[in-house]
């Protein structure tokens, strides 16, 4: 079962390793937009640093949802999505795969360039820390939510904007509480209750998501 | 047609075919009902109800705004059910219920949160604050908005509504995690000091008003979804042959 899981994630990197550019997309436009912001609000270093935290999630919630349509799309359109559902092998496995490949080619540079970005809006050393640290926790969730979303929108003209309007409202708790722990360390309170309950969600999220996400491929194919 | 079997059964009106006969019946009453309720809550709540010591008149739209609030609740609970339904047990008409409730869920929570904008101008002094309450309920606002964007996109009848039902049972599940996340949220930004938690206590007369309110909503959610779920039932099954006898059948008549 693991060995299915490594082999779909490691096909699916490799694929994005073929096509490095659209890989890197979502954290060129996760740069871009976290940018503009101090240039839409002003340069106060005092106001971007209350920001910070709250701008570099939403960036990322944006990013990772500008990604997530491409987990099952290139599969979908040259069958090999129908020929993993129609394989003996779990689908719930294939989609974990997936998530983790997604994860690791789309979520973890912008696990890696959180601290970059909180550099220029001026936060302090420890702040960027958790930052970065909420963010390690928090994007396989949305990888986990995004592919949801990417199932039942599969094939659909509208989908990739529809994947927004459907899985953003189901992140907000992972943005409340992302955003929540960077704010208390700045605060000079304890960030813990913050990264427990964003820990809960992600095992919650990791239980539930992947049924859904096999479910939603079943409707879709049909 | 086949009507040689009037035996009844649980499952006799989940064909479309017959709930489209009854309902036909039953939405006259139902608007019948709303308008009776409404007229006297609304009697009551403007001419009977004793004026707040605080909020002078206008809390009266809490007449409106409360059970609106309610019902934008409830609505989502019983379309997530009936989509579930629909899905598990390949139920047509259980599918055509939940589309149905959709449109006029969303419209009582954009009614909820507009009342409540309405209601705090005066007083708090702001349309919109970041309360948790105010906030849940514009998440439901935008999970309505994500089924019925969803169902409207597929053009394929069953995975229309199968999706659906996915995603309402998906958002079902994190509505206490997202109303919890919420409430903790607002709790520590300290942004918002009032809230609309704190109601104070009620003469009975308003709670008859506000009930009355209630049932009126109530006979206009059952009147409306019905109206929809007939025109979604002559949508789907277009191809049937009592639907063919009854929209000519109409088309004569008024000749």
């Amino acid at each position: 079962m693991s060995g299915l899981l490594i082999s779909v994630a490691r096909r699916d990197l490799l694929l994005a390793r073929r096509r490095r550019i659209e890989a890197l997309l979502p954290l060129g436009f996760f740069i871009v937009a976290a940018g503009l912001f101090p240039i839409g609000v002003g340069p106060e270093p005092q106001m971007l640093r209350q920001m910070a935290p709250g701008v570099v999630w939403v960036c990322a919630l944006l990013a990772a949802m500008l990604s997530v349509t491409q987990m099952f799309a290139s599969d979908h359109q040259d069958g090999s999505l129908e020929q993993m559902l129609l394989s003996s092998q779990p689908l719930v496995t294939v989609v974990l795969g997936k998530v983790l490949a997604h994860w690791l080619s789309s979520g973890v540079p912008l696990v890696l360039a959180a601290p970059l970005i909180g550099v220029l809006f001026d936060m302090r050393a420890q702040a960027i820390g958790y930052l970065a640290l909420t963010l390690l926790l928090g994007t396989p969730i949305l990888s986990l939510l995004g592919a949801v979303g990417a199932a039942l929108t599969l094939g659909l003209r509208s989908g990739a904007a529809l994947v927004f309007l459907l899985v953003l409202p189901l992140t907000i708790p992972a943005l409340i509480f992302g955003t929540g722990a960077v704010g208390a360390v700045d605060a000079g309170l304890s960030a813990q209750a913050h990264l427990s309950l964003l820990g809960a969600l992600l095992i919650v999220t990791l239980l539930g998501a992947p049924v859904a996400t096999a479910a939603a491929l079943r409707i879709s194919m049909d | 047609m086949n009507q040689a079997a009037p035996a009844l059964r649980w499952t006799t009106f989940a064909a479309p075919s017959r709930f489209f006969a009854l309902s036909g019946r039953m939405v006259p009453w139902f608007w019948v009902a709303t308008l009776a309720f409404a007229a006297v809550g609304l009697y009551i709540g403007f001419f009977v109800a004793p004026t707040d010591h605080q909020q002078g008149e206008s809390y009266r739209i809490i007449f409106i705004h409360v059970p609106a609030a309610w019902m934008s609740m409830l609505i989502y609970l019983v379309m997530a059910f009936w989509a579930a339904w629909g899905w598990i047990l390949n139920a047509r008409m259980a599918s055509m219920y939940a589309r149905a409730l959709a449109p006029t869920g969303a419209m009582f929570t954009f009614v909820a949160l507009w009342t409540g904008a309405l209601w705090g101008k005066p007083t708090w002094g702001t349309w919109w604050v970041w309360d948790a309450r105010l906030t849940s309920e514009f998440i439901l606002l935008l999970l309505y908005i994500g089924y019925i964007a969803l169902t409207e996109a597929i053009d394929d009848v069953r995975r229309a509504a199968n999706a659906g039902a996915l995603l309402a049972l998906v958002g079902a599940v994190n509505i206490p995690v997202i109303y919890f996340s919420v409430r903790w949220w607002n709790t520590l930004h300290q942004g918002a000091t009032i809230s609309a938690t704190a109601a104070p206590k009620m003469a009975s007369t308003m709670l008859t008003a506000m009930l009355l309110m209630t049932l009126s909503f109530w006979a206009y959610s059952f009147a409306v979804v019905f109206t929809r779920a007939r025109a979604i039932v002559l949508e789907q099954e277009s191809d049937t042959d009592w639907v063919r006898a009854t929209v000519l059948g109409t088309k004569e008549a008024k000749r």
